[in-house]
């Protein structure tokens, strides 16, 4: 049977927690995979290697530096969910600022603490098999991957932009009916372009898709009356350094 | 058996709470000397990078400390927001605001019950083996919770990390016709919550019982969720603008984790049983006579009977819903304008762990300049602690291995939720 294991670094614990949100599916994997390391869901915990683990959470301390590389050795398929492991997570906004700084506003005595100075996505430390984006996942994009991987094929994840879905949809679109700023264009499609549908603009919770024009997201930004400093910030928050070109060319 | 009478018991892991912590106790000369509940979770530093950030954006920033309780994230952060920008809501967008709380109540509680607590009482390691002989039951659970998150993903737009909320109300407000198949479903769900309580209220209590004081927020008339004046069982009761003149956050020689004290009082309890003490009279009537059937006086304090309190919430929370849509008009706007200014505003509503206060300071253009989070894990620290060293000083001759296991339960009792503990650290002290 195959073996799932699932870890947890810096994090919300949403992403795994979206696993036990699929109730309809939840018992049916539990059939047909042994959750051998799940502390979010069981005490119990059975000894590695792990055909496949899920990562949840980005790198922040020097401890977990070297937690991931053990796992990564434990690991047949290792998978990565979330904007946190993907990209470092909202945590990440650290890396442009002092984190010393950063902890004398939390802690009354920061010198206890042994963080590093950055929060970075779990590939920068080892070699990741997939990575499934979102703040949080999508449901459907994870079952699809478990669903894939125990059928021993390559998930169907898409890489095109949030704008698709919308036009599949059938959604107004938000920045020509009602000129909000919406990062659609540049963001990665998966959770089904539910932002727009609220008549809300994107806000890039899924990073960014596969080759963004970044100059033409430039001027649908600029033209909704954003300055530059509120596009910084706009791309700078689930994702924080994701973005990269399409965010220098914007701002 | 083993029986010694120096040991240091740490059990790394806790498994089946949100987050991450440790546990450390230290008896000497057979009397427990020393009790920690650690967490290790890396710090994540929310309260300093909302500096800077527009009045517009905790809400959705601030969900990101808690995948499982993100509503009262954005609900604490929303109320604090507006009250510093004088902005108060009108009655239709602040019930439906309430029927987005209900639905994570649900869906909260109803994960802590079946999947991270009933398996202690029975002697599972996890809900999954439990299904393996009581599928049915598990399939109940599950099909509870689904219905809560179906709730949140309604009115907020997804279960996780909700996108619909926003200062000043929401981005669309449901149509009737989005909520009637909501209705049907809770329908259903009224009567698993019911049996739910039915059934925890059947499990094996260890007959152990604290005297802290308890805070919750009270709302006379209703059973209060997303507003209320804080009150302690202790006689308290005073407005959320004055929660920092009563909470004092202080940092203990034992630990690194800030402790919440009550100033000049000390430590106290809030969550389920709290809320349930101060409140157990604006329950349904339906709810009450689930609590009544259950063994539950008008007060709780067996940590144990938490779980029973969660089931009769969770009943709470189910008819409220119904009641809430049934008397929905969709409001005539969706939100409020909530122009920004200088000022300070403070906000605290009832994570289905406990009460949850967000201050955020305000520059004229509306950026943060700073930000306070009073998550409930670290309120309940010291009381958690303050049980735990009673509660293993009358199981000293348990095995380690027994001890660990039921001191974990223990702990499970108060639901620490350890991600949105922002002020837990990591330090190991050496005592020798
Ligand atoms: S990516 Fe978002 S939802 Fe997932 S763990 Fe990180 S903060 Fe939570
Ligand atoms: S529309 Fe954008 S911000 Fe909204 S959920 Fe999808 S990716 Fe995230």
């Amino acid at each position: 049977m195959t073996t799932l294991a699932v870890w947890k670094f810096a994090s919300c614990d949403g992403c795994q927690l979206s696993l036990l949100d699929c109730e309809d599916e939840l018992l049916i994997l539990a059939d047909r995979v042994r959750i051998a390391h799940f502390l979010e869901a069981s005490r119990e915990v059975l000894p590695g290697p792990y055909d496949v683990s899920l990562v949840e959470g980005s790198i922040t301390t020097p401890a977990d530096a070297a937690r991931i590389e053990e796992i990564r050795a434990a690991s047949g398929i290792l998978v990565t969910l979330g904007a946190c492991a993907t990209a470092g997570g909202i945590q990440a906004l650290r890396n442009n600022a002092d984190v010393a700084e950063f902890a004398s506003v939390v802690y009354a005595r920061p010198d206890y603490l042994d963080v590093l100075a950055t929060s970075t996505p779990i590939a920068a430390h080892v070699d990741v098999d997939y990575e499934l984006h979102g703040c949080p996942i999508d449901k459907g994009q994870l079952l699809e991957t478990l669903a894939a991987l125990l059928a021993g094929r390559k998930p169907d994840l898409p890489a095109h932009s949030v704008c698709f879905d919308c036009k599949q949809r059938h959604h107004v679109c938000v920045v020509v009916a009602r000129g909000e700023p919406c990062l659609g264009p540049v963001t990665r499609a998966g959770c089904g372009a539910i932002c727009p549908a609220l008549g809300r603009g994107c806000f890039g919770c899924f990073g960014p898709a596969d080759s963004p024009n970044g100059a033409a997201e430039a001027a649908l930004l600029r033209a909704t009356g954003m300055s530059g400093e509120d596009i910084q910030r706009f791309y700078r928050t689930f994702n924080v350094s994701a973005y990269g070109a399409a965010a220098e060319e914007a701002s | 058996m083993t029986h010694r009478n120096d040991r240091l018991i740490d059990v790394r892991g806790l498994a089946r709470v949100e987050g991450e912590g440790a546990m450390h106790v230290r008896v000497r000369d057979g009397a427990v000397t020393d009790v920690r509940l650690e967490i290790y979770e890396p710090p994540r530093f929310f309260e300093a990078f909302l500096r800077g950030r527009r009045h517009t954006e905790p809400p959705d920033i601030t969900a990101r400390i808690c995948g499982i309780c993100p509503v009262a994230y954005q609900m604490s952060a929303c109320a604090a927001i507006e009250d510093a920008c004088g902005v108060t809501l009108p009655a239709g967008l602040a019930d439906l605001r309430r029927l987005l709380y209900c639905g994570e109540w649900i869906e909260s509680h109803v994960l802590h019950i079946y999947l991270l607590h009933a398996p202690d009482f029975l002697g599972y390691p996890s809900a999954l083996h439990l299904a393996r002989d009581r599928r049915d039951l598990v399939e109940r659970g599950l099909a509870l919770k689904k219905a809560g998150n179906d709730l949140v993903e309604v009115v907020g737009g997804r279960a996780v990390h909700p996108v619909n909320v926003r200062v000043g109300g929401f981005y669309r407000v449901p149509r009737p016709g989005d909520l009637a198949p909501l209705r049907e479903r809770l329908r259903v769900a009224l009567d698993q919550a019911l049996d739910t309580v039915r059934w925890v209220a059947g499990f094996d209590f260890p007959d152990f019982h604290h005297d802290h004081e308890m805070l919750a927020l009270v709302e006379p008339g209703r059973y209060a969720i997303e507003r209320g004046v804080v009150a302690t069982t202790g006689g308290l009761s005073f407005d959320v603008s004055r929660f920092e003149d009563h909470v004092v956050e202080e940092q203990v020689p034992h630990s690194t984790a800030l402790h919440a004290r009550l100033a000049g009082r000390g430590h106290y309890l809030t969550g389920p049983a709290a809320r349930y003490t101060l409140s157990s009279r604006w329950l349904s009537p339906l709810a009450r006579e689930a609590a009544a059937a259950a063994g539950l006086e008008d007060q709780c304090r067996n940590p144990y009977r938490s779980i029973v309190v969660r089931a009769v919430e969770t009943v709470y929370a189910v008819e409220e819903a119904i009641r809430l849509i049934d008397s929905y008009e969709p409001p005539p706007i969706p939100a409020v304008t909530v122009p920004a200014r200088a000022g300070v505003g403070r906000g605290a509503t009832e994570a289905p762990r406990g009460t949850l206060f967000h201050r955020y300071e305000l520059d004229a253009d509306g950026l943060v300049t700073s930000a306070r989070i009073v998550p409930p894990t670290s309120q309940n620290q010291a009381a958690v602690e303050d049980d735990l060293a009673r509660f293993v000083a009358g199981r000293l001759d348990l095995t380690d291995e027994h001890l660990t296991a039921e001191c974990e339960q223990a702990i499970r009792n108060y639901d620490p939720c350890i991600s949105c503990a922002t002020h837990f650290l990591d330090l190991h002290v050496d005592r020798g």
